[in-house]
């Protein structure tokens, strides 16, 4: 009889074969500009009407406020809560397993006639950072991305190039792009294609650097 | 390209819109009743006017949801837009 083997499968990031190829374009760019990849996180989709009681009682269960107003997005103790729509909020948690924060977001919105599904794999992070990182994502995207127009605490739900994308700020000069994994190395591609602009001037005898993708 | 004002997002790019034509078309009370020639009416016969037209948008791209818009059909010019149709969870904020 044979043994039966196990496995334990771990998360792995859609974007891993991008990893080495981004820092070192980081290293080459920095201070003006980071790509990197974000954090495997969980994440529910929450549909409630907000003038009820759901909002509120959500926000026992996840330990922070949820954003109020349009496009804009608030820091949970683990995670963040972005709206996504009048009835529509997207919460992520990095300590909670998926299913537990289903479980939990869920419980408290079906009181309320509300639901939460877990959409952990639907989207995967990027993280842009320094000085040009807004200007690269208007490479594709046209919104208003000048820290007056869109400034921390703000998100959108847009397009970058044809990839459905979330922008979310976290600051001036730091900006979190979410996007489906099967979007996710087309958008990468562009985003590297486009950082050649902020390349400094090579020498002469360094020759190419590769930027092969994977 | 025009910026549509989405009644959520606020003023966004054409390309992230979709049509859903005429508006205020009303489902028959009784479709069981209604003549085959008065149900391809409904299903298949829309006004088409030069000027103002009422109709539907998704913003597909962003918030997803779908409003009623005045456009007029010469210039292809939002002239209003109204609020958020409501949701499935009773939601129109
Ligand atoms: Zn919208």
């Amino acid at each position: 009889m044979a043994e039966i083997q196990t496995a334990t499968l771990t998360a792995r990031h859609p974007l891993e074969g991008y990893r080495d190829l981004l820092e070192a374009l980081s290293a080459e760019l920095a201070p003006a500009l980071a790509l990197e990849l974000g954090g495997l996180v969980a994440a529910v989709d929450l549909r409630v009407d907000p003038a009820g009681g759901g909002p509120a009682a959500v926000e026992q269960v996840v330990g922070g406020p949820l954003p109020t107003r349009p496009d804009t997005w608030t820091a949970l103790p683990a995670g963040q809560a972005l709206r996504l729509g009048p009835d529509e909020w997207l919460l992520t948690s990095a300590a909670a397993q998926p299913e537990d924060w289903e479980f939990a977001v869920d419980e408290a919105a079906a009181a309320h006639g509300g639901m939460a599904v877990d959409v952990s794999a639907q989207r995967t992070a990027l993280r842009l950072r320094g000085g040009a990182a807004r200007e690269l994502l208007t490479t594709g995207c046209a919104l208003d991305l000048r820290p007056r127009s869109f400034p921390h605490g703000r998100c959108a739900q847009t397009l970058f190039g044809q990839a459905a994308v979330v922008l979310v700020a976290h600051g001036g000069d730091d900006l979190q792009v979410l996007v489906r994994p099967s979007f996710a190395a087309h958008v990468v591609d562009r985003l590297v294609d486009a950082a050649t602009e902020y390349r400094p001037d090579p020498s002469p005898e360094s020759g190419p650097a590769s930027w092969e993708t994977p | 390209m025009q910026l549509i004002a989405c009644p959520w997002c606020g003023p966004r790019e054409e390309l992230e819109f979709s049509y859903g034509g005429q508006a205020h078309v009303a489902y028959p009370s009784d479709p069981a009743a209604l003549t085959d020639e008065q149900w391809a009416r409904f299903v298949f016969f829309r006004d088409n006017p030069k000027g103002p037209f009422a109709e539907r948008w998704a913003h597909s791209a962003g918030c997803r949801r779908w409003f009623t818009a005045v456009r007029d059909t010469r210039t292809h010019r939002f002239l209003s837009v109204g609020p958020l149709a409501a949701s499935g969870s009773g939601a129109t904020s």
